[in-house]
């Protein structure tokens, strides 16, 4: 199996608080690979570390075979340009319609003709199931279109890999299968690698290639759904089960 | 042994402060000198920072000029030098107040917007996103800012310095009955252009000090909405006595004769 990425005996603090310790975890290339684990264990953090967001304090980050911990800021804008990021609340500019920010990149990167880049972003914005958009604001959205735009945006040039932070949080059942079904659905489109930042367990069975259970600084349990459902380890049978008795402190 | 940890924890932190303003300050002129700036953005911060701050410089202009003409014409007229009240309100604007008070009016409204704007885009995630996009935020919202301030204060300083004496001038004829015509010749010989100009390169100097600390305290956001908060107020203040200072340094450099 050929890596996309690999995260080696890192360490994060964050002032007095200790977030990794040691942390090391390998992300197959052209899989979905789950990131699970309570809220504050610094889930977010890991994909920050794999687009270079964030330095760990100690230990190495390789992304597609380079060791990115002490590139320059100059070397680290190159490699995010083949790593898409959704944030978790989107994080689109609010002051440019929904157009204009999937346009962005495309915008300062390529020299694209502007009838080619609206063709584009159109399409994009078709393939999240956003069709007549590009008009509106952020701010006249739903929360599950909101989310889809920032898919839109982190695909529309094409990155060899997407990194999803909390992509269903706060929706409904509906709109939550359709956002499953959409990242299943351009990870196909784009043959890349993605990895997702989730607590909701019904849409990553339904999407994972592998999952990574993170519980204190470390990675506690590796391996496929059917491998982490029968896991031996209670910590992570407590948190699949959400049960409040067991290892996990309440 | 807590006081010199409070000292040595206060010393560390502003010359942080001041090494990170450098640094930001750097790569903007960098960006500027090789004239990547983005025009339709800096278009439109002009607009926004600038030309809506026109009412507010204006108003503040003219009844500054009102009040120095207001103290100075009775008591000059009383005198019997009341051709020199046209020189010392046109001298005291083009050289002092039209610059200084032209950058604090638009250091508290403009310095703040520009921190609170950066400020909530720190808090929502939109600054990481501009870099998980490989983009700058200093070029893409730091340059766009302090052009349009550059080409924008000096603008906004002229006008005031224009309202100021003709403020000055109304009130003078009115209070103490100097004409018109004595105001202005009065102006003309107390006031060379070159202090005009001088007066016009330390509202550039401010451009930069007011773009620059807002667009610095607001990508330094930390926390939520009482972080944007936080960095608004401290931006206004720290802008502003860099301002007092500045201009004194300046004043003390420009006008070596006085």
């Amino acid at each position: 199996m050929a890596l996309w990425a690999r995260l080696d005996d890192v360490c994060v603090r964050y002032g007095p608080k200790i977030v990794m310790q040691n942390l090391s975890l390998d992300v197959v290339e052209g899989a979905i690979t789950c990131i699970i684990g309570l809220s504050g264990a610094g889930k977010s953090t890991i994909l920050r570390l794999l687009n270079g967001l964030k330095k760990p304090d100690t230990g190495r980050v390789f992304v597609q075979g380079k060791d990115i911990t002490g590139m320059r800021e100059r070397e680290l804008i190159d490699l995010r340009r083949t790593i898409g990021f959704a944030f978790q609340f989107s994080a689109l500019f609010d002051s440019l319609t929904i157009g204009e920010n999937v346009a962005l990149p495309l915008r300062e990167h390529t020299k694209m003709p502007e009838d080619e880049i609206r063709k584009l972003v159109s399409e994009t914005l078709d393939s999240v199931g956003l069709a007549h958009v590009e008009e509106r604001f952020p701010s006249e959205l739903s929360g599950g279109m909101v989310k889809r735009a920032g898919f839109a945006r982190a695909v529309v040039t094409n990155p060899q890999a997407v990194l999803y932070d909390e992509p269903t949080t706060g929706l409904d059942p509906i709109i939550t299968h359709v956002l499953t079904e959409t990242i299943v659905r351009l990870r196909e489109r784009l043959n890349g690698t993605a990895v997702v930042v989730s607590h909701d367990l019904e849409s990553i069975y339904q999407m994972a290639d592998y999952i990574a259970m993170l519980f204190e600084g470390a990675i506690v349990a590796y391996g496929t759904v059917e491998e982490i459902r029968r896991s031996p380890n209670p910590i992570v049978q407590q948190f699949l089960q959400g049960s409040e008795v067991g290892p996990i402190p309440i | 042994m807590k006081v010199f940890d409070e000292v040595g924890r206060g010393t560390t932190s502003a010359f942080a402060y001041a090494g990170g303003v450098a640094e930001l300050l750097g790569d903007s002129a960098r960006y500027i000198v090789g004239l990547r700036i983005r025009v339709r953005e800096t278009v439109d911060q002009a607009y926004l920072l600038g030309v809506q701050s026109w009412a507010i410089v204006l108003l503040t202009s003219l009844f500054t000029g009102m009040v120095i003409s207001l103290e100075s014409a009775a008591q000059a007229a009383s005198f019997g030098v009341s051709n020199l009240v046209g020189g010392a309100v046109a001298f005291a604007s083009a050289r002092e107040l039209g610059p200084m008070l032209s950058a604090v009016v638009v250091a508290g409204r403009t310095g703040a917007a520009i921190a609170a704007e950066l400020g909530s885009m720190v808090v929502t995630e939109q600054i990481e996103a501009l870099l998980s996009l490989g983009l700058s935020p200093t070029r893409m919202l730091v340059v766009p800012r302090l052009v349009a301030l550059l080409i924008m204060l000096p603008l906004l300083t002229i006008t005031a310095v224009i309202v100021s004496i003709l403020g000055g001038m109304w009130v003078a004829n009115v209070t103490a009955h100097i004409s018109t015509e004595s105001f202005i010749d009065s102006a003309r010989q107390a006031l060379p252009f070159g202090d005009v100009l001088r007066g016009l390169f330390k509202s550039v100097v401010f451009a930069v000090i007011i773009a620059i600390i807002g667009a610095y305290q607001g990508l330094q956001t930390r926390g939520g909405a009482a972080g944007v908060g936080k960095s608004t107020t401290g931006s206004v203040v720290t802008a502003i006595i860099l301002i007092f200072m500045f201009n004194f340094a300046l004043s003390y450099v420009l006008f070596p004769h006085t």
